[in-house]
């Protein structure tokens, strides 16, 4: 940060970490070599099977595919991430 | 003990043959035993790079197929002793090699007594690829710090180690220092992180790769090249030496400079 910066438009990040950023996300999806299609598809069975158990929210479901530090080496590894708002759970009849 | 190391990027036009040309003669200034191979069947530069582009009798592709003999097609270096090119063929294509005929080339290169066998790799992931990997101890993976070209070396990485190429290295090339000082560039943290492999040198964009380039001699000649110094520390480090990586940082800019670098905004 110097003097001269002070004077230059703050509001954008420099595209210097767009690109970094933009790069992480595309190349999870790659590594996994899963589409948005595919993600998409993972989301209605899962939507479906959940059903059956428990009454969720389908507007607030967030899946997405991530990275976690691996236990084993240092490296990263990617997860599958899912937030899935229960209303309330289904009577179960047995 | 001779290795043969394969240059490779997946994206084209990052560098892969500057590079092979540059670590080639850097080696060979060293007094190492060196063959480059130019793998990219169909799109022969290398031999223009080098500025070997009139000595060619005999190619890659003739002495697979056993048109002549190994030695017969190996053009010597006008500079420097010990350093010889196995040009590509012009008027083929890729599937006029096999990766097995490829390793078989590379065995006959060890048995030459060569010191270090440079592979140029073709762009792209498909035959050509799979040929110059073929015959490979260890591959450097080139890229420049841009979203496509990180994004294929991801890629090409994944398919190295699917190989059994496992730790490649990573020369970043054409790192331009002002704009990673402005922060409109990914610097060297951003892209090891983001590949996961460990860096072998970091080339800055500069000129006088150009103008090598336009007179067919390599740049790790001219003293006086930052990008020569980068490519000079590289070969350092394939000897094994410790090198600490070179200063990138830009001269100081003036005063005068920054004001008018204020009224562009």
């Amino acid at each position: 940060m110097d003097f001269f910066s002070f004077f230059k438009k703050k509001n954008t990040p420099a595209s210097g970490s767009v690109a970094r950023d933009r790069l992480k996300l595309v190349l999870v999806h790659d590594r996994v070599n899963c589409s948005s299609q595919v993600l998409e598809m993972l989301k209605t069975d899962i939507i479906k099977v959940i059903s059956n158990y428990m009454e969720i929210d389908e507007e607030e479901l967030d899946i997405q595919i991530t990275q976690t530090q691996s236990e084993e080496n240092n490296g990263t590894v990617p997860v599958l991430y899912a937030n899935i708002p229960i209303k309330s759970m289904r009577k179960m009849q047995d | 003990m001779s290795e043969v190391i394969v240059i490779t990027s997946g994206k084209g036009g990052v560098g892969k043959t500057t590079t092979s040309a540059n670590l080639g003669c850097g080696l060979a200034v060293l007094g190492k035993r060196v063959a480059l191979v130019d793998a990219d069947i169909g799109l022969r530069n290398l031999d223009v790079v080098m500025g070997l582009e009139n000595r060619i009798v005999y190619d890659l592709v003739d002495v697979v197929e056993g048109n002549c003999r190994l030695k017969q097609a190996l053009i010597k270096d006008k500079r420097y002793d010990g350093l010889f090119l196995l040009p590509a063929a012009q008027t083929r294509d890729k599937d006029a090699v096999s990766p097995e005929q490829m390793q078989k080339l590379c065995e006959n290169l060890k048995e030459e007594g060569f010191d270090f066998i440079i592979i140029d790799c073709p762009a792209g992931i498909e035959q050509g690829f799979k040929n110059a990997i073929a015959g490979a101890d260890r591959a450097f993976v080139v890229t420049t710090p841009e979203v496509s070209a990180v994004r294929d070396a991801d890629r090409i990485i994944g398919l190295l180690e699917a190989n059994g190429l496992n730790n490649p290295m990573l020369i970043l090339n054409r790192l331009r220092i002002d704009l990673v000082q402005r922060g409109e560039m990914m610097n060297i943290e951003d892209v090891t992180e983001i590949l996961a492999i460990d860096i072998l040198g970091v080339v800055p964009d500069d000129e006088t790769i150009v103008i090598a380039t336009n007179k067919g001699e390599p740049a790790v000649s001219n003293l006086e090249s930052r990008a020569g110094q980068a490519y000079r520390n590289i070969v350092q480090r394939i000897l094994g030496q410790e090198v600490p990586f070179m200063s990138l940082e830009e001269e100081p800019v003036s005063f005068f400079e920054k004001l008018k670098e204020l009224f562009r905004h």
